[in-house]
């Protein structure tokens, strides 16, 4: 009896101070983050303008292509499937045979990340490797020399901070933006 | 692979520049006995004497109470989520999810059953996760400071003030580093917009104030992200500099306890010795997640191109390790032994390093395990930190102990068996099972990662583990108290020649080596059939 | 109301109690075997969650062999049953050899009849059940004392071989604080009044009976957070089990109730589980093979834990009885001449102090330790509490040694008594007829082997404590030599006590040994009392333990069973857990084999068939528990050391032995049972 008296005491203690610091830790800490991030230097990046962050599948041959995505926009998601799973085996292996055939080259010379999804289904990046494999498809549909495609390639390749963080991957989202911009 | 070792010392260097003094500034927090004005103003509003210690019994109905009502309030701000602003139509939250999510958010879990970015406005997310992200961690350090009071205190039944610990921990510790870091990640590309998606190259991306939530996600080793690929995201994720950041916010809190609990029990060593412990434990999971990884049949399925199998697998570690649950790769598409090692970091019983106060709790409960065993083995009545090991303690730190694999295995093992549950799984054989068990490891450690390929929206799953992540938070948490007002009860034994130091490397093996064998010993049937037939295919 | 009783007083014919030595023999195993049948009863079982388990389990798997017979079924069955026999069994030695040694004392409780006093002086004859406290009995030589009590009237020398296995026959005395007899010894001279101080049945020996039967041996608090955790293993790998059954079906592979039933008991400490009763027992067993006789189990194991010991220096640090180290003639007599005296005078005397003269005479002036033909003419004149000498009259010298009070002494005589008595020496005067010849110095002398004992303590972590009447500088003297920690000089009752309350508020638990009624408070107040069975009957109620040698330094021994206890139990349940491993090795890929073929890898012991791998499994288990028996009757091997030393020793011994041996073990059970026909 009175231990259920002093829960119920304690529980409206509680709420009490469930309601007081529901306040200041989910009204004027969010309040606060968001209000530092309307200063010049952080809005852009709070409201994802022109985000080169994420990457969206735009078709047709003429743009660099990503990963593949298990995605529903507007949410994000990977495709959950075992490394042992059969069914998902024969998925890989089209999308393999897919891009061997769209790039024209044998298919041991598809990398990894050509034909497996990534976790959020909105990896901007691809390796330098798929990269490369799809330069002269973009120049051809570009009709531009593909040297010049190497280059911006390259120019959106990032390095590793200070030389160890991070790995090297190419920015298709801003490699796509910039084939438009240049071309 | 220089690299990704490279990343990890950075990291480790990092937690060691601020272990010293935020392990000693948490010390402070709790043993100082004055109040800032602003407490003073908050205990007055709620009426709470701030001068009043409370038993361990008090204390106990502290927590369960204020956790009731934190479940209460988050299941009917859920249920009437369309009446809130910036809930962008996504309607009310059906019963069982809501039900769910109340549990597992307020429980420290953060197990999400639901699609965020279709299913939770911004509304439900600031008033409502986000304070139980504070809160909830907030509890688990004033237990685990109880605890150490109960080794620390002699002849008292004082274990301290529920209230005054759990508004000090959110105040003089949470926020200030959430807040700090929150506009860290803001700089480091991380997003924080009211708006519900933004248009990108022509389709719309949902869009969400993150930064906020993303800080103390990590912080309070909570997990709960605003979008579904959680810090796989790019805008709760950007890149390997806001991905070491995020590390660094999950591991800070946890590692530095044991420098606080060295401080407060009057001798570091004795924090340092559990550091060590599970530190070793950590480093040991990780090169065989990292490993299990880079050899796998299909690397990069699941993973974000920016993070690598390096930076993927150190998150997958660091996030099971210490029951936060957020995840920058999708666990189910790891190989049989990766996935394996994030669940043992599970079944461990979360104590390397833990979640925020969790760990440190069960490492000592753990350390009590120990310690009677090897109390008997030199052939005196077993004590640890200058307490004698009896009945009670051991009843109190065996209970502790027993919840976790207790509703782990009953709830797993129905699910199994379940007509429901082949359709709810995400893969078949051996996976299948790694699924479920996963899914019951994570919610009875409160840890809140997922094998996600299971699709947890069915009522079982809602209900079971619900009642997992509740029972796992709570019979620890009020025998882990009950505990700590045994051992305030007690005076102190001096320590003799005979005194099994609990300092150096010796002790160091028999509580790594507890850990390990309990979980071992407890799990090795089932992950035989899980994890370990994949692994050996 | 008084009955007159026919038989005649019980001569001293009882015969003395052997101590069993502490070896275990086979024909203990046959001889406890009716015993362990009766065990299997649940009531029995049920107190032992642990193998209570195994019990039921046996039951399940029995129910499924009788539904499915096949030799591997009844095999597995009849291998449980012996798992729950073994554990019996393992109990019944224990206990058996408590009750040897219980029926041997029972044999010393015979109906002695009392000759009570009434209040007018004259006597009744009652038999010594119907005695209550506070009666009065006179008990001449050759009766037997009707029950325990003080001397109240007289002295008396007594025969207690039947309760200590002592021969030498012991004197008890009115007052003072050898006072104390025990029903059951019996008188062999002289005549005295005891007055009775406990009830019969509840006297020392009825004590002692129920003590070493286990008839009220309730679990030690060690022993029941042992089994707390013990029983959480239980539930642990229970649920381990039960919970593997869903994911075998889920696998596609169910399991048979006869699999896991195996796989369960293979994995609950049932090492531990069916040892326990035992070590405990037997732990106390040891105890009184060693004279030294417990009240509680809780005395037992709080000795293991003791911090400091409080030692009386007479007697337990020092030889009890004081040994002659010099000689000093006086008043014109030469040493060899004073020597020679003193050996005459001490050639008859048997006591240790006349002994130590004639040492001191041979290892001094190398005259000859054996009386010659002639000298063995003499008479000998005993010690006498009236004159207080003794010595020998021999061609009509009268040659005597004696305290001082009996002697006329000149001035420097005088001052050398003196000088010795201020040195915290004794001295003994040497006469020849009225001539004093000189002066014995009779000083404490430190037992060899002291010193290293008290390093052994310390690094046991027990400090020790020296507590004498001598002065501080004497006190030190012998404290510095003897190598004890500290010691407390010119002490009374009262400080012993305060002492003890000191150490005691600074967490610590302390011992000590005590025999006369003024130790009592302080014996009663200690951790670890132990009483003198030589001592006052109000020492021996007040204290926890009482050694029947009477021998102080014994508490050491006392200490080292304490933790001999503790560390068999912590040593066993180690050594039981860590088996589990090379179990899973064994069982799980048999189970598992069927449904994921790569499970056959962790058939590391490469055992023949899933049958005779999972039957392997279990007849190890059961077998490792017979194996164990006379170790935990023995108890792990200890030698006093610091605390990491004897960890690590234990772990590597108990842990990795542990890990190790079953899969040795295992294997060649299967080497054997895959012999079977239908098995391997």
């Amino acid at each position: 009896m009175t231990r259920v008296s002093t829960l119920v005491k304690q529980a409206l203690a509680g709420l009490r101070l469930l309601l007081v610091l529901t306040v200041v830790t989910g009204v004027l800490y969010p309040a606060g983050v968001w209000a530092v991030s309307r200063l010049p230097g952080l809005h852009d990046n709070a409201e994802a303008v022109n985000t080169t962050l994420v990457g969206v599948a735009r078709e047709g041959d003429g743009w660099f292509h990503l990963r593949p995505s298990a995605a529903t926009l507007p949410a994000s998601g990977g495709s959950n499937k075992s490394q042992v799973n059969p069914d998902y085996d024969r998925v890989v292996a089209d999308r393999r045979t897919e891009v061997a055939r769209r790039e024209g080259v044998a298919e041991d010379r598809v990398p990894q990340d050509a034909v497996t999804a990534s976790a959020s289904g909105l990896d901007p990046h691809i390796s330098p490797a798929y990269a490369d494999l799809q330069v002269p498809r973009v120049a051809r549909e570009r009709g531009l020399s593909e040297r010049w495609v190497r280059k911006l390639v390259a120019e959106h390749t990032s390095r590793r901070g200070l030389g160890f963080v991070g790995e090297v991957t190419v920015n298709v989202t801003a490699l796509n933006r910039a084939l438009t911009d240049g071309g | 692979m220089w690299a990704g070792v490279a990343q990890a010392a950075l990291l480790v260097v990092a937690l060691a520049v601020v272990y010293r003094p935020f392990g000693d500034h948490m010390a402070r927090v709790y043993q100082r006995t004055e109040h800032s004005a602003v407490e003073r103003a908050i205990y007055q509003v709620v009426r709470v004497d701030p001068g009043t210690e409370q038993k361990w019994s008090t204390y106990a109905l502290g927590v369960v109470g204020f956790s009731a009502v934190g479940v209460g309030f988050l299941y009917l701000l859920q249920r009437v989520q369309s009446w809130l602003p910036f809930d962008f139509g996504r309607g009310n939250v059906e019963p069982g999810t809501a039900f769910n999510t109340a549990i597992s958010f307020v429980t420290n879990t953060n197990w999400q059953s639901y699609v965020p970015e279709n299913t939770m406005g911004h509304s439900v997310q600031l008033v409502g996760l986000t304070v139980q992200n504070f809160v909830s961690a907030a509890v688990g350090l004033a237990v685990a400071m109880a605890l150490v009071r109960g080794f620390v205190r002699v002849k008292t039944d004082r274990l301290g003030n529920f209230w005054v610990d759990l508004t000090r921990g959110t105040l003089r510790i949470l926020l200030p580093v959430a807040f700090a870091f929150a506009l860290v990640l803001l700089v480091t590309g991380v997003t924080m917009s009211f708006k519900s998606g933004v248009a990108v190259d022509g389709q719309t991306v949902a869009q969400a104030p993150t930064a906020s939530q993303e800080a103390i996600k990590e912080l309070g080793t909570n997990g709960g992200g605003v979008f579904n690929a959680n810090s796989a995201h790019p805008f709760e994720n950007p890149n390997a500099w806001s991905n070491l950041v995020e590390l660094f916010l999950i591991l800070v809190i946890p590692v530095s306890l044991t420098r606080t609990f060295g401080t407060m029990v009057g001798e570091r060593r004795q924090g340092y010795v559990l550091l060590g412990v599970m530190g070793t434990l950590w480093t040991a999971v990780l090169a065989l997640i990292w490993a299990a990884e880079a050899s796998g049949v299909r690397p990069l399925e699941g993973k974000e191109l920016r993070f690598g199998v390096a930076g993927s697998a150190l998150f997958a570690n660091t996030t099971t390790a210490t029951s936060t649950g957020a995840v920058n790769s999708a666990h189910d598409s790891f190989s049989g032994l990766g996935g394996g090692g994030a669940l043992l970091n599970m079944l461990f019983g979360e104590m390397t390093p833990g979640g925020v106060g969790t760990g440190l709790y069960s490492i000592l409960v753990m350390a009590v395990i120990a310690m009677f065993l090897a109390g008997l083995m030199v052939g005196r009545t077993p004590e640890y930190l200058g307490k004698k090991l009896g009945r009670r303690e051991v009843t109190a730190a065996a209970l502790s102990i027993l919840a976790m694999p207790t509703v782990l295995l009953v709830g797993a093992g129905i699910a199994a068996v379940l007509p429901s549950t082949p359709g709810a799984l995400g893969n078949d054989g051996a996976h299948g099972l790694s699924e479920i068990l996963y899914a019951y490891a994570s919610a009875s450690n409160n840890n809140g990662s997922a094998f996600a390929g299971l699709t947890a929206t069915g009522d079982w799953f809602q209900a079971s583990l619900g009642v997992c992540m509740a029972l796992g938070r709570f019979v620890p948490i009020i025998a882990v108290l009950a505990l700590a007002g045994s051992l305030a009860a007690q005076r102190r034994a001096p320590v003799t020649a005979g005194t099994l130091p609990t300092t150096g490397p010796l002790f160091a093996g028999l509580l790594g080596g507890a850990v390990v064998l309990v979980a071992a010993l407890t799990f090795v049937p089932a992950l035989a059939l899980g994890p370990i037939a994949e692994a050996m295919l | 109301m008084s009955t007159t009783v026919e038989t005649p007083p019980a001569a001293a014919d009882a015969p003395a109690r052997q101590v069993s030595a502490g070896v275990f023999s086979p024909g203990q195993l046959l001889e406890s075997f009716p015993d362990a049948l009766r065990k299997f009863h649940p009531r029995h079982q049920v107190r032992n969650p642990v193998m209570f388990v195994v019990w039921v389990g046996s039951l399940l798997v029995t129910a499924f062999a009788v539904g499915d017979p096949s030799t591997f079924t009844v095999t597995v069955a009849v291998w449980l049953w012996f798992t729950v026999l073994f554990a019996n069994l393992a109990e019944a030695v224990a206990e058996g050899r408590g009750k040897a040694q219980a029926d041997s004392l029972r044999r010393t409780k015979q109906d002695a009849v009392a000759r009570r006093l009434r209040a007018d002086g004259t006597e009744e004859r009652v038999p010594g059940t119907e005695l209550r406290v506070g009666d009065r009995v006179v008990v001449e030589a050759g009766e037997v004392v009707p029950g325990d009590g003080d001397v109240v009237e007289g002295i008396a020398s007594v025969d207690e071989s039947a309760i200590t296995g002592e021969s030498a026959p012991v004197v008890r005395e009115a007052g003072g604080d050898r006072c104390a007899v025990t029903g059951g010894t019996t008188v062999l001279s002289d005549r005295v009044v005891v007055r009775i101080s406990t009830k019969p049945g509840e006297s020392f020996v009825d004590r002692m009976i129920a003590l070493v039967e286990g008839a009220q041996r309730q679990k030690t608090p060690n022993e029941i957070a042992l089994t707390i955790l013990l029983s959480t293993l239980t539930v642990i790998f229970l649920l381990a089990v039960v919970a593997l059954q869903p994911f075998a079906i889920f696998s596609g592979g169910e399991q048979s109730v006869l699999v896991l039933t195996a796989l369960l008991v293979c994995l609950i400490p049932t090492t531990i589980g069916a040892l326990l009763s035992a070590i405990g027992i037997a732990g106390m067993d040891r105890l009184v093979q060693r004279n030294v006789l417990a009240t509680s189990g809780k005395a037992v194991e709080a000795a293991g834990d003791i911090d400091t010991l409080l030692l009386d220096k007479t007697g337990t640090i020092t030889f009890g009885n004081r040994r002659a180290t010099d000689f000093h003639p006086v008043d014109g007599a030469d040493l060899a001449e004073l020597a020679a005296a003193a050996r005459l005078s001490s050639l008859a005397d048997g006591t240790p102090e006349g002994r130590s003269v004639i040492d001191l005479c041979v290892e001094r002036h190398g005259l000859p330790a054996e009386a010659s033909e002639h000298e063995k003419t003499g008479e000998f004149v005993p010690f006498t509490a009236q004159t207080r000498m003794s010595g020998i009259d021999l061609d009509g010298r009268a040659v005597r040694k004696g305290a001082a009070s009996g002697f006329a002494l000149s001035a420097e005589a005088s001052a050398i008594v003196d000088d010795i008595g201020n040195e915290g020496g004794t001295p003994l005067v040497v006469a020849d007829g009225d001539r004093v010849l000189g002066v014995i110095r009779m000083s404490d002398v430190v037992k060899p082997g002291m010193a290293a004992r008290f390093a052994e303590l310390r690094a046991m972590g027990i400090r020790t404590v020296m507590v004498t009447g001598d002065n501080p500088l004497t006190a030190r003297a012998i404290a510095a030599e003897a190598g004890v920690d500290d010691f407390l000089a010119e002490a009374k009752p009262e400080d012993k006590l305060a002492l003890i309350r000191a150490e005691q508020e600074g967490g610590r638990l302390v011992a000590m040994t005590g025999d006369g009624t003024n130790d009592a408070p302080a014996l009663a107040r200690a951790d670890v009392g132990v009483a003198m069975n030589t001592g006052t009957s109000a020492a021996k109620e007040a204290g926890n333990m009482v050694d029947l040698d009477s021998d102080p330094t014994k508490l050491i021994e006392v200490v080292e069973i304490g933790k001999q206890l503790l560390i068999t139990r912590g040593a066993l349940t180690t050594f039981s857990v860590a088996n589990d491993l090379a179990k899973y090795f064994a069982i799980l890929p048999a189970m598992f084999a069927a449904i994921y073929p790569q499970l056959g890898g962790l058939n590391v012991m490469r055992l023949a068939t899933p049958e005779s791998a999972i039957l392997s499994a279990v007849v190890f288990n059961a077998l490792i528990i017979v194996v164990l028996i006379p170790l935990a009757l023995r108890g792990v091997r200890y030698r006093p050391s610091g605390a990491s030393a004897l960890l690590r020793r234990n772990l590597l011994v108990y842990g990795v032995g542990g890990i190790a041996t079953p899969f040795l073990g295992i294997w060649l059970v299967d080497l054997l049972v895959r012999l079977i026909p239908g098995i391997g």
